[in-house]
């Protein structure tokens, strides 16, 4: 799971069946609790904060959209790459 | 509370549950909640009402913890549900936007709830994916819980009805409407649903009218308002002025008489005119409703549905609990047979706490025996109070939603175990029991010859026979009416389970909506069927067409039916032929929103 460094982004696919649900979007939400800065979730031009279930519902991803994870402080490359990661694996279900 | 001068409103919707009721409406889930008060705060106690909104979510948060805690292993998934709440209670867009709002607009807190909440609806309202709007529903849950808490109104909660009312609501899940103290009910009023959904079918079995499917009840009706529901022509009227009134109370009087002269036939058997004699039987869902199938003359119980038990608990209920209930029924009805169904769960009637809210299609989910089959506990628990109750009456077990062959061997296997295990134990049961098929997937049709083999019974369930022919959400108000029970499809699926039953010595009994609808019973008749169970209400009324019917008649009437191509056709055939019998027990209403 390489990363870009630079801009402290990653795009994923969404690859589970139901596409970024509430209890997936819970999972994130989780993760982006230990980040120091703000995490975000983009899709299109559309910017969800991962620290928001309700946010990030509102994206509306379903299966195969894809996102971008992208954080603000370089800092929280783990937090990013545990989303991608858990996104990758398609929140384990 | 209804003022003189308000004006009478009258809706109109579709009449699900004949009968006529008037009395004071009853908001379910509403009282205390709805009307949110705004006022201002002053600079000063700014910091004291968001203390006020913190700690009311902080008391939802115990709360919902202290309900996770108590969910036992087997309901994990509905604890997912509630951990999701719990998320959702301190998610920035809601509670950090709750406390901005009190802070920057010096507004109370539950005017800052409210409009957040308002806010967030309204952008999932506007979302392309069902999954995703109906995931407001949540946000509103979330939001009323605090709401609740901040509002200090107690929990309403539809098991704490005490008075005689008429039930409003968006619409009435099966554990909401378990939990109802029925004898406070006078009557049901919906937003959602149609003649053949669940409240529907519940408010004929309790005999109490229902208007469902009229989009905007709850926004017109307030708590308290004075209503008029007739659910035979699909009317409410709220504010009734003194003339309504007076016009109402004569239609229920007329109504009640015609119903008394009718049940008082009900006793007589049900034979026709050239000497067959077919079973009537009823329907329940509560084991005290076997009164009323006693009272309407029931040959028996043709179909007990075993969902209720399992309804609006935090566990699913043990073998004893079980047992206890199978055996009231069975003793109480005895000799007379009792054909208890085995736990048929779908999105619609979902043990309380353990659905999931992402299954999309639950018509076609894990339900019935699928369900059964792989919950192993929970099914073994079940045969084995039903095969201990059959030692105290005239038991017959039927198997739901079987699509194959493997799934009834499977199932057969299952009570096999469930016996030897009791076997084992010295325990008082019997194992001679009937063992029914229902027959409401098409396969099942298709495949009923081979079925047979492992069948004493067929019973026909027309409801989702026809869901899964036509393809058609009974429930879904934008296709009910392509719901015809008279196709020729279905015509043609009801002969050929008819022809395999006849040939392989099946008994062949119905337990749907359609067999307790008098305008079908000549073509029932025809098909050869055994045993029809209805809604005990409907049992009268059949019994009376039955008796004016000859069997060999309807036997060639089946086949003009079959020559038909339209269900119009049909419907025609039916009324051309048998329309003087069926206006002479008056039942035309039964036609009504189908």
């Amino acid at each position: 799971m390489s990363c870009s460094i630079k801009n402290f982004s990653k795009d994923v696919v969404i690859i589970n069946e139901l596409g970024l649900h509430a209890r997936a979007a819970a999972r994130i939400a989780e993760i982006v609790q230990n980040a120091k800065l703000n995490v975000w979730i983009i899709r299109d031009d559309d910017k969800a904060d991962a620290a928001s279930v309700i946010d990030l519902l509102t994206l509306g991803c379903s299966k195969d959209s894809t996102v971008t994870v992208k954080i603000d402080y370089p800092s929280d490359i783990d937090t990013l790459n545990r989303i991608v990661e858990l996104i990758e694996n398609g929140f384990g279900e | 509370m209804s003022d003189n001068d308000t004006l009478e409103i009258m809706l109109k919707g579709i009449g699900a549950s004949s009968g006529i009721c008037i009395g004071k409406a009853y908001l379910v889930d509403k009282e205390g909640v709805n009307v949110v008060k705004k006022y201002s705060i002053t600079e000063a106690d700014l910091e004291n009402e968001k203390n006020r909104f913190k700690t009311a979510v902080k008391k939802a948060t115990d709360e919902l913890h202290a309900i996770i805690e108590e969910t036992p292993e087997d309901f994990q998934e509905h604890a997912n549900i509630l951990e999701i709440h719990l998320v959702l209670l301190r998610d920035k867009m809601l509670y950090g936007k709750a406390l901005e709002t009190i802070e920057k607009e010096w507004v109370n807190a539950e005017w800052a709830l409210k409009k957040v909440v308002s806010k967030l609806q309204g952008m999932f309202k506007n979302m392309s994916e069902v999954y995703l709007r109906e995931r407001a529903a949540d946000i509103v849950h979330v939001s009323d819980h605090i709401m609740r808490n901040l509002v200090g109104a107690e929990h309403a909660n539809i098991k704490d009805i005490d008075k005689r009312v008429i039930l409003v609501a968006d619409d009435l899940s099966p554990a909401e409407t378990s939990q109802i103290q029925l004898e406070q009910i006078m009557g049901f009023v919906t937003d959602l649903g149609g003649a053949t959904s669940h409240t529907g079918i519940i408010a004929r079995t309790l005999e109490i009218p229902a208007v469902l499917g009229l989009d905007n009840a709850t926004e017109t009706i307030s708590n308290d308002d004075v209503i008029i529901v007739d659910g035979t022509t699909g009317e409410v009227v709220i504010h009734p002025d003194e003339e309504t009134l007076v016009k109402f109370v004569e239609r229920r009087i007329k109504y009640e008489a015609h119903r008394a002269a009718i049940v008082r036939g009900g006793y007589l058997p049900a034979n026709t005119a050239d000497g067959i004699t077919l079973q009537i039987m009823g329907n329940i869902g509560l084991p005290e409703e076997v009164v009323s199938v006693k009272n309407y003359g029931g040959d028996g119980i043709g179909l007990y549905r075993t969902e209720f038990q399992y309804l609006g608990h935090s566990r699913f209920p043990t073998e004893e609990q079980l047992f206890d209930k199978y055996r009231d029924v069975a003793e109480v009805m005895a000799p007379k047979p009792v054909t208890i169904r085995t736990l048929d769960i779908n999105g619609d009637k979902a043990v309380a706490r353990h659905s999931d809210p992402t299954e999309k299609n639950p018509a076609l989910g894990l339900r019935g025996i699928r369900y059964c089959l792989k919950k192993t506990e929970v099914f073994k628990t079940q045969l084995r109070a039903i095969l201990r109750a059959a030692a105290f009456g005239n038991i017959r077990i039927l198997f739901p939603m079987i699509s194959s062959l493997d799934e009834i061997i499977e199932a057969k296997k299952m009570l096999d175990q469930a016996a030897y295990s009791l076997e084992k134990e010295d325990a008082e049961f019997d194992k001679n029991i009937g063992i029914g098929v229902m027959i409401e997937v098409p396969s099942a049709v298709i495949m009923a010859d081979v079925i047979a083999c492992e069948a004493d019974f067929f019973s026909i369930g027309t409801n989702d026979l026809i869901q899964y022919t036509l393809a058609v959400d009974r429930g879904n108000r934008h296709v009910s009416h392509l719901y015809q029970p008279l196709h020729p499809a279905i015509m043609r699926m009801l002969r050929r389970v008819s022809d395999v039953a006849r040939d392989t010595g099946v008994k062949l009994f119905m337990c749907g909506e359609m067999a307790g609808n008098p305008v079908y019973v000549p073509i029932l008749l025809g098909l050869g069927m055994d045993e029809l169970s209805m809604n005990p209400r409907s049992i009268p009324a059949v019994k009376r067409v039955i008796r004016s019917l000859k069997t060999g008649e309807t036997r060639d009437f089946v086949e003009d039916v079959l020559r038909e191509t339209t269900s119009e056709g049909i419907m025609k055939l039916v009324w051309d032929a048998y329309g003087d019998i069926l206006s002479n027990v008056q039942l035309a209403e039964a036609e009504r929103g189908k």
